[in-house]
């Protein structure tokens, strides 16, 4: 650790000027009135760059494109359907309570806020929490084959964390259907030659003039030729920076360079220790490991977590009578029962674990037993809502989930952290936005099961399209950027230096043993459970593997050519900056709250302990450079609506 | 509308199947009426005089047959053109076979393609031999049908080429009726057994009453 | 295990490609098929050769990506992706053989990454519902039978991974293209674009330079989402009835 990186200092806080105030229910409508409007006839003058096409980016390029704006749409993916929001399982929520179960928007809003742990804006909240109900209306209205009941009506389920039924579904593979949706709206757009698409083409760093965002560097992957592409407005719809622990339920190519380059031109990087570890996953079955499947939290439904009641008890599940197994979820938290948010599952898991109570291989895994589901319901209904869960979890265990219990463990699975944004989705660059898991706003310290892709699809389908109105009608005639700007020259410099670096150190190790090694160490010392020596630990070392990196990396072939060393090598380059971000996160933040677990800060029983007089705010932090300490610049959060308590799920 | 049919290869198929039931359609009434094979050279020649005569006095002598024979032609040469131009663009759709080769689909849907041609073969020859009479292998005699068939089936290259033939139609038609069916739309999950059993069974029907023929020549029963 | 494995291996989409052979060891029954091929090209790297590239992605058998052929099948001999593809299908001492999906319409880019563009442009032809944003009614409005909606979803599972085209010895995108009209035309939501859909994918399918469907069923055993070949029926029929309905 160099002593000046935990140094930081602390600047000016940061005020999100584009929330308006008054009653929050009326602050969108509010907003949106306010937000300056681009004549429908002058749209089609303006270029703004998207990169990415999950939920966010996808819904927010066709959106974009069908009021008139011309869209220049980026993915590294073969094909704009295959972004990773195709894996999420779930649902989605919305507070459309067809269920007359008492469900509200502000019941969504105030599930929200507390499941974050009240460490979220309650404005983006209750407007996330609006938005859900036109969410549902518009992915139906594009084919989306929701679950429905025989009078041919949408059927709903629970989550974690709520009491109601508000999660819409399309069996277990929700986001693939939503994300199908925002494709097939993409692809009509694309078609209609509002979107010029390039796929198989990776950002690798952003383009600010004049102080304004103006447009990105991008590599294509086929070919290795580095691009200038540009725009009025940039638009990261790039996702999380899960993969910084190597192992995780995100998809093996999911990267944080596009917000990682943002950060560094200047966009603030809020919250990044705010992790989400999942409490279903796959547990890992050896060291070849290169990724965790999730398990849809929908399980919890119907599936009773347990472990066996005495330490270092090797039985066979089936073996183990039933008094002699102790249901830790459904013991500790009666009223929640399995159905507890993630990030307190989690950490029961990792508890009993820890006790020695933990089953399989290496005692890392505790069992999600549908016994009593299929005593109740019979096999055939847990076929029906569970089957595909289940036909993935034999493939991969070889076991079967009917006969005996499947075995689950907390994975990384998604990050609340992520570029500091404002009301209107702007980071603190002019005319660069993030949206969906890149930005930082809605889920506060711990985010709730199928809100994802309802905050995904809100950004893309409808708050971006409205506030980035304002920006454009506000600064209407930029000159036009050409690749002779001495601002583009030098990124453009500095993208091609950086890979000819790589290409050139021809050491002695794989860009993925530096991964592995950077998210080993994560796992451990910024995992679920965070300590003050931990951490300084982990920033001790960081720095090491960094510099061992530009002394031992080894990428064979060239960057004139389709090379996928090259593009993981690169991506490393960021994960070994961000996660030393994460880990000082992780150490100024000396509170518990959600997925931010400090051991130092606990409840007399185990539970998170929130300090809300030091930390009732959002830490959007500033690069200076690479291993130098960065500015804290803190937002602070007032709650006029959902007065922090302590969460209680018992 | 006919341009758009017959650009794609959906509409070529559909054309194929089309075609391909009309001429099931008649081969299901020729068999009928070889069988009358059985019933002696009198029936057997009154019934080849009646196909010259159908429709009278509407139809004019043979007017119907030579109907009958154009629609047959223009099946036949809309099925083969189709199936060749469908074969053309599939093999170049796939112009480089896989490395590690594995036997593929089953007997009736591989040889769709040498089946047809067989069956393209046989047309010929089978109207030279017994229409025409031009290769055929005794004295000829226009309006003796019985005679004839009886010559034809007194050689054994005559028994080859025709068993051969009607094994290949039974191929033929068990994957093409259900490929028909499939292509016009008409399959179904609940249908789709009742569609193959079908099938099956028109082509066994076809090949064994077809080749009923040659047998009861070669037995003696018909001579 | 320790296994002979016999690579495709191209340069580029210029180049020739040729089979060359690999020796892998100390491979875990546990491991998926890709985790082996990682295995692989972490040593090939420490050598300076060229690691095999290969398409893939959330490695959970969703996002479509992955696509190897497989000693001659298409995602190899389990009815799933390649990435959940597993070595206990294999066993020690097997020679396995790792081809890219061939047809004149995927292009190979490199190794065993092939072009899969052409399935877009299908999409981009007609397989989506003209819904903008912002315009849609009360998702209550119009309940659809849940039979439909469950023959939707169906076909809608599709993954666009192209093992369908792989495997069917014309090179075709019928079960592809299918399954996206079934899904869309089955919705009341789908049924003002019903006709022009079907006829517009159909077209682009047949420009993209896919073969025709001979019915053979290589495809729908191939489909690791199990999109049944009855789907094709289904298109075709959709077809026939546009080409009826619609004068052009």
């Amino acid at each position: 650790m160099t002593a000046e990186y935990v140094n930081y200092a602390t600047g000016e806080p940061v005020v999100d000027t584009k929330a308006p105030s008054g009653p929050v229910n009326e602050r969108w409508d509010k907003r949106r009135f306010e937000a300056k409007l681009v004549n429908p006839a002058n749209r089609r003058k303006h270029t703004v760059i998207v990169v990415g096409t999950g939920l966010a980016g996808g819904s927010a390029g066709a959106t974009l494109a069908e009021q008139g704006y011309h869209v220049v749409q980026f993915c590294y993916q073969d094909s704009p359907r295959r972004a990773h929001s195709i894996a999420a399982q779930g649902g989605i929520n919305a507070a459309k309570n067809y269920r007359n179960d008492g469900d509200s928007i502000h019941r969504l809003f105030y599930d929200t806020v507390k499941g974050g742990d009240f460490r979220a804006r309650e404005s983006n909240v209750h407007r996330l929490a609006q938005i859900s109900v036109e969410i549902i209306d518009q992915c139906v209205a594009q084919g989306v084959p929701f679950a429905r009941e025989y009078g041919g009506l949408l059927d709903t389920r629970s989550f974690g964390g709520v009491q109601v039924s508000r999660t819409f579904y399309a069996r277990g593979q929700t986001g693939q259907q939503l994300l199908l949706g925002a494709y097939q709206a993409l692809s009509r757009q694309i078609a209609a030659g509002n979107i010029e698409m390039h796929p198989r083409t990776e950002m690798l760093d952003l383009i600010v003039v004049d102080g304004r965002a103006r447009g990105i560097v991008a590599r294509d992957l086929i070919t290795g030729k580095i691009d200038t592409y540009f725009a009025d407005a940039v638009v990261l719809a790039s996702g999380g920076y899960g993969n910084v622990f190597y192992l995780s339920t995100n998809a093996m190519n999911s990267n944080a360079t596009a917000v990682w380059r943002a950060h560094r031109r200047g966009a603030y990087f809020a919250n990044p220790c705010f992790t989400q570890i999942h409490p279903t996953c796959i547990p890992r079955t050896g060291d070849h490991q290169s990724k965790l499947t999730l398990m849809s939290e929908s399980l919890r439904n119907d599936g009773r977590i347990w472990v066996p009641k005495a330490r270092g008890d090797d039985r066979p599940a089936n073996k183990i009578p039933e008094d002699e197994r102790d249901y830790y979820l459904e013991r500790i938290y009666p009223s929640f029962g399995n159905l507890v948010p993630r990030d307190i599952a989690s950490r029961a898991a990792k508890n009993v674990c820890d006790e020695g109570r933990g089953v399989g291989p290496g005692g890392q895994g505790v069992y999600l037993d549908f016994a009593d589901a299929i005593k109740r319901m019979g096999r055939g209904a847990v076929e029906a809502k569970y089957g595909n869960l289940f036909d993935m979890y034999q493939r991969i265990t070889d076991e079967d989930p009917y006969e005996v219990p499947m075995r689950i463990y907390p994975a990384v699975h998604y990050t609340m952290g992520g570029l500091w944004v404002d009301y209107d989705l702007q980071t603190t660059i002019p005319g660069l936005f993030a949206i969906g898991e890149a930005n930082f706003s809605d889920h506060g310290a711990n985010r709730l099961g199928a809100s994802a892709l309802m905050q995904g699809l809100a950004d893309g389908y409808f708050v971006l399209p409205a506030t980035i109105n304002d920006y454009l009608a506000r600064n209407p005639h930029h000159e036009a950027v050409t690749d002779e700007h001495p601002a583009v020259q030098e990124v453009l410099a500095e993208t091609e230096d950086r890979l000819n670096l790589l290409l050139s150190v021809d050491g002695d190790r794989t860009p993925d043993s530096f991964h592995r090694e950077v998210g080993e160490l994560m796992w451990e010392f910024c995992g679920m459970a965070r300590t003050d020596s931990g951490l300084r630990k982990a920033l001790e070392r960081i720095p090491q593997i960094r510099e061992e990196f530009w002394r031992r990396i080894k990428v064979p072939g060239t960057g004139e050519e389709f090379n996928q060393s090259l593009e993981k090598a690169n991506r490393v380059v960021d994960y070994l900056e961000l996660a030393e971000l994460m880990c000082l996160d992780a150490l100024h933040r000396s509170e518990s709250c959600g997925g931010h677990f400090r051991e130092e800060s606990q409840t007399p029983d185990g539970e998170a302990a929130r300090r809300d007089e030091e930390f009732a705010y959002a830490a959007a932090w500033e690069f200076t450079e690479t291993g130098a300490a960065p500015v804290l610049h803190k937002e602070d959060l007032v709650f006029e609506y959902v007065h922090p308590t302590q969460r209680s799920y018992a | 509308m006919a341009r758009t049919v017959w650009d794609s290869t959906v509409g070529k198929k559909t054309v194929m199947a089309v075609s391909g039931l009309i001429m099931l359609l008649y081969l299901v009434t020729h068999m009928i009426g070889n069988l009358k094979i059985y019933f002696g050279a009198g029936e057997f020649n009154a019934y080849g005089h009646w196909l010259r005569t159908v429709g009278e006095p509407f139809m004019h002598y043979e007017w119907t047959l030579w109907l009958i024979r154009v629609v047959l032609v223009v099946a036949v040469v809309a099925h083969a053109v189709s199936a060749f131009q469908l074969s053309r663009r599939d093999i170049k759709a796939r112009p480089s076979k896989y490395v590690h080769k594995k036997p593929r689909a089953s007997y009736a849907t591989r040889t769709m393609r040498w089946g047809g041609i067989i069956l393209g073969l046989f047309i010929v020859w089978h109207v030279l031999d017994l229409t025409t009479g031009t290769v055929h292998s005794g004295g000829f005699q226009e309006g003796h049908p019985y005679q004839n068939i009886v010559d034809t089936f007194s050689t054994w290259y005559g028994n080859a080429i025709y068993i051969v033939a009607m094994l290949a139609l039974g191929l033929h038609i068990r994957h093409g009726f259900w490929s028909a069916a499939q292509t016009l739309g008409a399959g179904s999950r609940t249908r789709d057994r009742a569609l193959k059993t079908v099938a099956n069974v028109l082509a066994l029907l076809l090949t064994a009453g077809f080749t009923a023929v040659p047998v009861g020549v070669m037995t003696g029963v018909v001579s | 295990m320790k296994l002979t494995l016999r690579v495709w291996r191209q340069k580029n989409a210029d180049a020739d490609g040729a089979m060359s052979t690999y020796e892998v060891d100390g491979i875990s029954s546990d491991m998926s098929f890709l985790e082996m091929l990682d295995t692989l090209n972490e040593e090939l790297i420490l050598k300076g050769e060229d690691p095999v590239a290969f398409d893939h992605d959330c490695r959970e058998g969703i996002c479509g990506a992955c696509s190897l052929v497989i000693n001659g099948d298409a995602h190899g001999p389990e009815r799933t992706t390649t990435c959940q593809l597993h070595m206990r299908s294999f066993k020690d001492g097997d020679t396995i053989d790792i081809e890219p999906w061939r047809a004149s319409a995927f292009p190979v880019i490199k190794d065993l990454v092939v072009d899969r563009s052409a399935f877009d442009r299908i999409i981009q032809a007609g397989g989506y519902i003209t819904a903008p944003t912002g315009a849609a009614p009360e998702a209550h409005a119009t309940p659809v039978p849940k039979p439909d909606a469950d023959f939707a979803f169906e076909h809608a599972e599709c993954i666009g991974c192209g093992a369908c085209v792989a495997a069917c010895p014309n090179g075709a995108a019928m079960l592809f293209t299918s399954a996206k009209i079934n899904h869309l035309n089955v919705l009341p939501q789908g049924a003002p674009e019903r006709e022009t859909r079907v006829l517009d994918m159909v077209a682009q399918m047949d420009d993209e330079g896919f073969g025709g469907c001979t019915l053979t069923g290589e495809c729908a055993t191939a489909c690791p989402k199990g999109i049944p070949l009855m789907s094709i029926t289904g298109m075709n029929k959709e077809w026939l009835r546009a080409t009826r309905k619609v004068k052009r």
